[in-house]
């Protein structure tokens, strides 16, 4: 049998707070390791009452949602963290993001409703933004166009096993070029699937597709995350937490 | 030309260097802006210091000193310090391609634009990434080649106690603690540039040499002897001393540094926050070099240790507080400052460590203490030597009995993971010495097996070869071969294997005899050996503490080639053993230490003679508190710590 340390276990928890944050300028270049670390730490020194888990090791009762990837920014990053005591959200969510350094902030901080769900079960897409510098909208949108026509585009993708070929068509439920300043910008949205679709496998495919090779590395920016319904519309993760929030006690739930 | 250069001075490179990040591994490491890092405005400083660390960010990063600097001296309202640390081979070539230099994580500023270039040399396998850097950086890489308009370039850290082999790369070397020594320089880089740069370079180097600690080779001329040792080291001016002492600093209370410890987003080798208990050791192991030059030991107080305690930890949110120093256990009042920090921080998962504690001052009591609020890790122990001989003739004692007794407490108080240090290649080691240590483990696991009723437990033993080092009573010895130590590794891990039933619980973690020869080359070496560094990083070597980069053929050859037009070699500088008179190349560089009592306590050593500790037994003449106008300075105080006020 496992050993356990003496004493009592650690306080459960008694309230689940949905955080969601945002990575932005440098520290676009943090990994998701790099960006738990940050936030462990920054909840100790915001001397939020975090939850443990038993054992030997404890450790603080966090979980991420799908991380963006390093190097890419983004303004719908989520976390579930569990607490020991009982705090009002938005106290938390200014305390941690006055903790946090100034490119990572934290946006929004509710409670995990009872009964509506994980918050995993309502994320399954990405809403991307990338800036292609050098690149014009009439170098862009065609490749889009052409992208969008074909029914499967296969690309070589760098896993932990080598390269791999996948099928980037699929994962992407839309796509349109649009032009800022002069620059070309690409929107889209993509499911998350597995192996996983990145903004670099979708450039990769433009590339495939119709030789568009931007001459400087683009900037992502994960602009949402959610659930896709058939109406191609992504749903805000946190919309049934905050309903559930701001109903009165005894009121019944929207069916 | 020169004033062209420095108008855009201070400017930041992020934007040209922002679209090669995109394509290299970590990233975050370049990008900077850590909690707690500090950025001015480049105008408002009259003194603008680089701070190197010359390995990769994930090692430099958490380096105390470099901290401590950074700290003193941007408190200065009139100085500006930024850091930097050495780039990783995928982002200096596109580096060279696009024409970005060396810059600091702070500001991304060029390096080249700074006064100085401070580099923090922990270990000698930085060199080579100096080299890098002032290239990267645009810096001629020789000194002598250096105008005005580029930064001086200061060595610190303990390899700086023989800076000969770089003598050529750099424009002087700072012995001893730096906290106050950096105030100095400054002070003169700052006359010196509002006068208007009188004399140029050599004035300012000048100027320099004369501040106490300091040492700038360019004035110290070394000539040698037909059978290839040093004939005479001699001033070139006569306003420069004819020994450079080293720097002291008195009250650690008065230095309570860093106080906001540095946390990078990006994962560094050490995990937690540290707070120096006591600097100097006098526990007199003879291989030890950072206990010989950090002489004498300096307490920083309870009192002291739980306000950097406290600070820190609110400044960092880190969940362990390494109480940090040469052998922490030896603290006067260790006892009670595990005892009461632990009570300060109870409930709040904040654990303590010890980095490193003796054998002989271990017990049960201060390791639950330790524990108590945090995660139980693992303990570690260093005996060093297999043999209780061996063990004599290195000054660090300790019985068979007691090491075995000590380990067997801990199996029994529910710790299932021991480690154990030791060096291979000792001065008169033999493959028997080695053997023991395998007697040893076995008897650990065996002993620890029943008193703790547990199957389970393990026991790694640590090993690498044994490196003669300066300012030490080993820097006469021979160093052991890189086949001397491999072939006794070999016997040993045969040793511990013999009985698998014990030898599953152990085990064995080594590194090859290579990277050690290297090692020695440069921590011995003189002016002669700076260009084997330089051949060697010309043909693409850096990141020499790295086994990945590290090409021991490299260094064999450059040694080869360019050291016999000297009519020496490889094996001249490590397995010579050196006889009572000769001039070494550090001579000229004072940790203190009476070269004399070096000898004789080398000579104990020999006869497997033990030295007690001076902080309770009486002065054995080391010779440092006088020359240096120092003294021992511990508890215990009787002070002690008040619980902390619930927020």
């Amino acid at each position: 049998m496992a050993r356990q340390p003496d004493g009592p276990p650690p306080p459960p928890t008694v309230q689940k707070l949905r955080i969601r944050y945002a990575k932005r300028g440098r520290l676009r270049f943090a990994s998701h390791r790099d960006l738990a670390r940050a936030l462990e730490r920054a909840l100790r020194r915001a001397q939020v009452p975090m939850a443990f888990s038993a054992g030997f090791s404890p450790h603080p009762k966090i979980s991420y949602l799908g991380a963006a990837p390093t190097g890419s920014a983004s303004e719908a990053e989520y976390l579930e963290v569990g607490l020991a005591r009982r705090c009002d959200p938005e106290a938390v969510r200014a305390a941690l993001d006055a903790a946090l350094p100034v490119d990572i902030a934290v946006i929004e901080a509710v409670e995990a409703a009872e009964g509506t769900g994980s918050l995993a079960d309502r994320i399954d897409t990405s809403v991307w933004r990338l800036e292609l510098p050098g690149l014009s909208l009439a170098e862009l949108q065609p490749a889009v166009e052409a992208f969008l026509a074909s029914e499967v585009v296969t690309v070589a993708k760098r896993t932990k096993n080598g390269l791999r070929d996948i099928d980037a068509r699929p994962a992407v439920a839309s796509a349109s070029a649009a032009e800022e300043a002069g620059c070309a910008i690409l929107h889209m949205v993509v499911r998350q699937v597995t192996p996983a679709v990145r903004p670099d496998d979708v450039l990769a495919a433009l590339a495939a597709v119709a030789d568009l090779r931007p001459p400087s590395p683009p900037r992502a920016v994960r602009v949402a995350q959610g659930r896709l319904d058939d109406t191609g519309t992504v749903a805000d993760p946190l919309g049934p937490d905050r309903m559930a929030s701001t109903r009165c006690q005894g009121e019944p739930a929207p069916v | 030309m020169t004033a062209e250069l420095r108008t855009t001075a201070g400017e930041s490179l992020y934007p040209r260097l922002e679209p090669l990040l995109a394509q290299i591994q970590k990233p975050i490491q370049y990008v900077g802006g850590e909690l707690n890092a500090q950025l001015k405005p480049w105008e408002t400083a009259d003194v603008h210091w680089a701070l190197m660390y010359p390995d990769a960010y994930e090692v430099g990063l958490p380096n105390q000193g470099l901290m401590i600097l950074y700290e003193v001296l941007n408190e200065r309202p009139d100085t500006l310090a930024e850091r930097t640390y050495a780039v990783w081979p995928d982002l200096a070539a596109l580096m060279r391609e696009h024409g970005v230099g060396q810059f600091t994580v702070d500001g991304h500023r060029a390096v080249r634009d700074f006064d100085l270039l401070g580099v923090s040399f922990a270990t000698e396998l930085g060199y080579t990434n100096l080299l890098e850097a002032l290239d990267l950086a645009g810096v001629p890489i020789h000194a002598i080649d250096r105008d005005e308009s580029h930064p001086v370039v200061v060595a610190g850290g303990h390899a700086a106690f023989n800076p000969e082999p770089v003598a050529d790369f750099v424009d002087c070397a700072v012995l001893g603690d730096g906290e106050q020594a950096v105030g100095d320089i400054t002070d003169v880089v700052k006359a010196w540039k509002a006068q208007g740069r009188p004399g140029g370079r050599e004035e300012l180097l000048a100027r320099l040499a004369r501040v106490d600690g300091v040492y700038v080779p360019r004035f110290y001329a070394v000539s040698y002897g037909v059978d290839g040792t040093i004939a005479a080291v001699t001033r070139t001016r006569d306003d420069v001393p004819e020994r450079v002492g080293k720097r002291t600093v008195m009250d650690l209370d008065e230095w309570p540094y860093p106080k906001t410890p540095l946390v990078p987003l990006a994962e560094s080798v050490h995990e937690r926050m540290s707070v120096e208990i006591f600097r100097g050791c006098t526990r007199g192991c003879r291989f030890c070099q950072a206990g010989m030059i950090t002489r004498p030991v300096r307490e920083r107080t309870i009192t002291g240790i739980g306000s950097m305690v406290e600070q820190g930890l609110k400044a960092t949110g880190y969940e362990e507080v390494g109480l940090l120093s040469l052998s922490s256990a030896d603290h006067s009042e260790i006892g009670q400052v595990a005892k009461e920090l632990a009570d300060r921080y109870e409930g709040t998962n904040t654990g303590l460590s010890l980095p490193s504690t003796r054998v002989d001052a271990f017990n049960v009591t201060l390791a639950n203490e330790l524990s108590r609020n945090g995660r139980r890790s693992g303990l570690t122990f260093a005996p060093e030597g297999g043999s209780e001989r061996i063990r004599r003739v290195i000054n660090k004692t300790v019985s068979k009995e007691d090491l075995v007794r000590t380990v067997t407490t801990a199996y029994a108080n529910g710790w299932t993971q021991v480690k154990l240090y030791f060096m291979c290649g000792l001065p008169t080691e033999t493959d028997e010495d080695v053997l023991e240590i395998a007697e040893l483990a076995v008897e650990v696991i065996r002993a620890g097996r029943e008193a703790s009723g547990r199957k389970d437990i393990r026991c790694t033993v640590s090993i690498g070869g044994f490196v003669p080092k300066p300012h030490t009573p080993f820097q006469w010895a021979s160093q052991a071969s890189a086949e001397t130590i491999d072939h006794r590794l070999r016997v040993l891990r045969q040793a511990i294997n013999a009985d698998r039933r014990i030898g599953r619980s152990i085990g064995l973690r080594y590194h090859d005899g290579k990277p050690g020869v290297i090692e020695g080359l440069l921590s011995r070496g003189d002016r002669r050996v700076g260009r084997v560094i330089e051949r060697v990083w010309r043909e693409g070597g850096k990141f020499d503490g790295w086994s990945e980069h590290f090409s021991f053929d490299r260094w064999t050859a450059a040694a080869a080639e360019e050291l016999a037009a000297f009519g020496v070699d490889l094996d001249w500088f490590t397995t010579r053993e050196r006889t009572q008179h000769e001039i070494l190349p550090w001579d000229h560089l004072d940790s203190g230490l009476d070269k004399e009592w070096l000898w004789d306590d080398w000579q104990d050593a020999l006869s497997e003679e033990e030295v007690a500790d001076c902080r309770w037994t009486p002065c054995y003449d080391c010779g440092v508190c006088p020359t240096m106008g120092t003294e021992i300075q511990i508890g215990p105080t009787g002070r002690s710590l008040l619980p902390l006020t619930v927020v």
